[in-house]
């Protein structure tokens, strides 16, 4: 690093190595643990493997068709930078519909690349450095990295297995400080599957209200709840203009390698979104757009069929893992399954290290999900219902065998 | 039908070897019930059998299959049953369809080889008396057969692990 006084007199000194060119807020952020067992299963033969993120299913073959016939046609431009207006029509539409909340296709309707850049330009668009941004934990592990590059701070707020991994009132409270701003939330959950009803929010929006926070909901798994419909946090009372609602194609539609996703909100927060968007990556791809369009116009049954599918397999792999003695929480959203490995001596990562050293099964251990995470396991059910006996089955040799050390 | 034999049927259409037990906790109910239903169901003849889906290109002595259009002249009184009854009888003859449009029906034969079929066409179909015209049509290559794809296919192209 080039310090300052050397700055002021002219002197340089060399950089020791290319790793003191990078930006502090780069060189802070941990490369994820899920990436550590990527590598670990990766090139091995035989694996079952319960630790992917995404759904089993291939795109159905009408929208795959849709933007075949996209690329015949030439559809090969830029499209506004919000995305094309038919999408957001689409969205508004569908979000009204299905959730109950009605958004402006032209002012409040923003098509990203995936989920994820939506909660990437919302984390940029609102944080100061400083300010606190708090995250209920266990969840998807973008959020504390994404927050860290802009320099907000993470402020995790645990969740328990003993709540249904619900966030509460109580706990949110307790993580507030002056600096509090954003409240990031991620149910249906990755990873815990833990969903919140109308009654579960409410206390939820007052706080929110009270402390005067903006909220980025990221809903990507809203379609696939089992029981009760998904209730939209921006479809509280109040709260549209608080939040961001962040979703996409990627898991009610199995549309993962499109990168379509989008974001809805206040129309200044999302014209100050659209304004890093249109520098950072012009639009959306094109004929992903239009894909996405079918999707929403032709593919609900396929949605609803394939919705049904992980609810079945829910049921098995939650039953497979309370016959081979593990605690697991009923997981009512999403398609992971999040038991207890606590109390057979070993830690999360020990466990998941030697599930799949010694029985080539793959899970995610919990930990690296964030505060609460640790003693579980994430287990995706977006596999056959023939590999998830397999894996219940050799699941509990492993756990047999550690109970008797 | 109601609604949980449909979803039972389903299940079993996707893998006939799946138990009763397995199908229960998929669909979250009394195992008993689901063990009923599937009883009730053979006996109603609604599951027929639980057969294997058999690529046969795969198994060395391969077997020729035709499908034969097939014009007959209805009975009075019977109209096609006798006849299609009289056909499918006949061990080749592996399925047998009643068609509206141009011909009547629609004859899948299968045998060891083509000199086979074709024999089976001329000594034992054409000669039957309510039989006007057949026109056979060899099968080349069977790529998907009750909604099973039988190209060997790479479907699972996901990362091992990603969030």
């Amino acid at each position: 690093m080039i310090k300052d006084e050397e700055k002021q007199t002219g002197t340089l000194t060399r950089r020791a190595s290319m790793a003191d060119y990078l930006s502090p807020q780069v060189r802070s952020i941990k490369p994820s643990g899920i990436r550590r067992f990527f590598d670990l299963a990766s090139g091995r033969k035989d694996i079952i493997t319960l630790g992917v993120g995404e759904p089993d299913f291939v795109t159905p073959w009408h929208v795959r068709e849709a933007s075949v016939y996209a690329l015949e046609m030439g559809k090969t431009q830029y499209t506004s930078n919000a995305g094309t207006p038919e999408l957001r029509e689409e969205i508004g539409i569908y979000l009204k519909r299905e959730f109950d909340v009605a958004y402006d296709p032209a002012k409040e309707v923003l098509v990203t690349v995936g989920g994820s850049e939506a909660i990437d330009l919302a984390l940029r668009a609102l944080i100061s450095p400083g300010d606190e941004i708090l995250v209920p934990e266990p969840c998807y592990i973008s959020y504390s990295p994404i927050t860290a590059l802009s320099g907000g701070v993470p402020v995790g707020v645990e969740t328990f297995a003993k709540d249904q991994f619900k966030l509460t009132a109580e706990s949110l409270k307790a993580s507030i400080t002056p600096r509090s701003k954003v409240l990031i939330l991620c149910y249906p959950s990755n990873p815990t599957g833990g969903i919140m009803t109308y009654e579960d929010w409410m206390p939820i929006a007052k706080v929110v209200e009270e402390h005067d926070l903006i909220v980025i909901s990221d809903e990507i798994y809203a379609e696939l709840t089992y029981g009760s419909k998904h209730v939209s946090f921006a479809s509280l009372p109040g709260m549209k203009d608080r939040t961001i609602l962040v979703s996409g194609f990627s898991k009610a539609f199995a549309m993962t390698g499109w990168r379509i996703g989008y974001a809805c909100g206040h129309p200044e927060l999302i014209s100050a979104m659209l304004k890093i968007h249109q520098y950072t990556v012009m639009c959306a791809s094109n004929m992903a757009q239009i894909a996405a369009l079918e999707a929403l116009r032709n593919g609900m049954d396929e949605k609803n069929r394939m919705v049904e599918s992980y609810n079945q397999r829910r049921r098995l792999i939650v039953q497979g893992f309370r016959d081979i003695g593990l605690q697991c929480h009923e997981p009512q959203g999403a398609f992971y399954a999040f038991p207890s490995i606590a109390g057979l001596g070993v830690t999360s990562e020990e466990f998941a290290t030697g599930l799949l050293n010694e029985h080539n099964v793959a899970a995610v251990p919990g930990d690296v999900f964030g505060l609460g995470g640790e003693g579980h396991l994430r287990c995706s059910y977006a596999t056959s219902v023939t590999l998830i006996t397999e894996a219940i089955d050799r699941i509990g040799q492993y756990v047999r065998k550690l109970k008797e050390n | 039908m109601n609604e949980r034999k449909m979803q039972i049927l389903e299940l079993l259409k996707e893998d006939a070897r799946r138990s009763a037990d397995l199908i229960a906790t998929m669909l979250d109910a009394p195992a008993a019930e689901v063990k009923q239903a599937i009883a009730e169901m053979e006996q109603d003849h609604v599951i027929v059998k639980y057969a294997t889906v058999v690529n046969w290109s795969k198994v060395e002595d391969e077997k020729v299959t035709a499908l034969i259009e097939v014009q007959i002249t209805p009975e009075r009184g019977r109209g096609f049953e006798g006849i299609a009854e009289r056909i499918y009888l006949y061990p080749e003859v592996k399925s047998v369809y009643l068609m509206s449009g141009a011909y009547d029906l629609l004859v899948e034969v299968q045998g060891k080889t083509l000199k086979d079929v074709a024999s089976f066409v001329s000594n034992k179909l054409s000669p039957i008396d309510a039989v006007l015209s057949t026109k056979t049509f060899f099968i080349l290559k069977k790529y998907k057969q009750d909604g099973i794809i039988f190209e060997e296919r790479e479907d699972d192209h996901r990362l091992l692990v990603s969030p």
